[in-house]
């Protein structure tokens, strides 16, 4: 048994540990998201702008952490912008959902149209 | 020699330990043919009394499938689209044609989903909290079934066993606001719908095309 060997050893030993010890990193920073959706379910406590301020954290959050935000985070502020009337900002993110998750494009799509035909309705 | 039948003593109990609790691994075969990408959560039918339980359950269901891979539709956007159209009871989103639901909002699959336990029960020594949710993968191009699979937790759990799971999985609300929104239930509830769900689970999803592990078999198919 040389030191050379016990050292080899060691390390294979270490690796192992280290392999079964690691924890998947997660995919994407969620924050808070599914705790302000649940807010905005239960529609008390905690108004729409309060929730918009939290996503906006989430999303700076994730960007200094230099992690992807988790899907439908862009799409779910987009829609609280809408309920607010802020349209332009709504649509932004709807937008940014669909390019993020271009597995969204279609419903993000049928979204969009949707207001731009109840503003076209607003404005007859 | 003594050391040597210990060992094997100790390994057979072991063995057993890790046997006894794992039911047959899930047939993935359909799952696999389907590759969906997306997944649209429907709204959950509640057999519980509990008013808040599927907007608890819906809001925690979204992190074990996208961690798995997928794209998962945001939740109150779609509730809120069911809504908009009409459908304000689970049951008849439920009984929606899937290829009406693809056609809107382009998902490759939807869950199926109902609650059968949610909150509190005083049992004789002390009070529980439990969760315990059923879910069925459907592909919304074949309407075909692509997954099933059940799950629970419960706060007994942290009473239990010492070994912090679930305080692991629930993340305290970073943003003091929020912190009168959370409940009890809500946070049973993450830690159901990630047994029930994330492809690192025994017999929970495949991983989707999103996960550096896509094309990897998961637990309950390795041997």
């Amino acid at each position: 048994m040389t030191f050379k060997s016990i050292i080899a050893g060691a390390s294979v030993a270490t690796l192992l540990l280290l392999a079964g010890c690691k924890t998947t990193e997660p995919l994407y920073y969620h924050g808070d998201y599914n705790t302000v959706v649940y807010s905005y379910f239960k529609a008390e406590d905690v108004t729409l702008e309060e929730q918009i301020s939290a996503m906006q954290n989430l999303i700076a959050t994730a960007h200094s952490k230099g992690k992807p935000v988790a899907p439908g985070v862009h799409g779910h502020l987009g829609m609280l912008y809408f309920e607010t009337g802020n349209t332009a900002l709504g649509a932004e993110h709807l937008n940014t959902e669909k390019q993020l998750f271009p597995e969204s494009a279609k419903f993000m799509d049928f979204l969009l149209n949707q207001s731009q035909e109840g503003r076209n309705e607003a404005a007859q | 020699m003594k050391l040597l039948s210990k060992l094997a003593v100790i390994a057979a109990i072991i063995g057993l330990g890790g046997c006894v609790s794992m039911p047959d691994p899930y047939d993935y075969s359909a799952f696999k043919a389907a590759d969906p990408k997306s997944v649209i959560i429907l709204p959950p039918v509640n057999n519980t009394p509990e008013v808040i339980a599927p907007y608890s359950v819906m809001s925690q269901l979204v992190t074990p499938i996208a961690e798995s891979g997928f794209y998962v539709f945001p939740v109150a956007v779609t509730e809120q689209t069911f809504r908009a159209n009409g459908l304000t009871v689970a049951q008849d989103v439920h009984s929606v044609d899937p290829a009406k639901l693809h056609d809107i909002f382009g998902a490759d699959a939807a869950l199926y989903v109902s609650i059968s336990d949610y909150g509190t029960s005083y049992v004789v020594i002390s009070s529980e909290t439990r969760v315990t949710v059923t879910a069925q993968l459907v592909d919304l191009r074949s309407a075909q079934v692509l997954w099933t699979g059940s799950a629970s937790a419960s706060s007994a759990e942290t009473q239990n066993n010492n070994n912090g799971l679930i305080g692991m999985l629930v993340q305290a609300a970073v943003n003091q606001i929020f912190e009168t929104v959370t409940d009890r239930g809500f946070d049973i509830a993450a830690i159901t719908a990630n047994r029930l769900l994330h492809a690192q689970g025994y017999n929970g999803l495949l991983y989707g095309p999103r996960s550096p592990n896509y094309g990897q078999p998961v637990a309950s198919q390795k041997k």
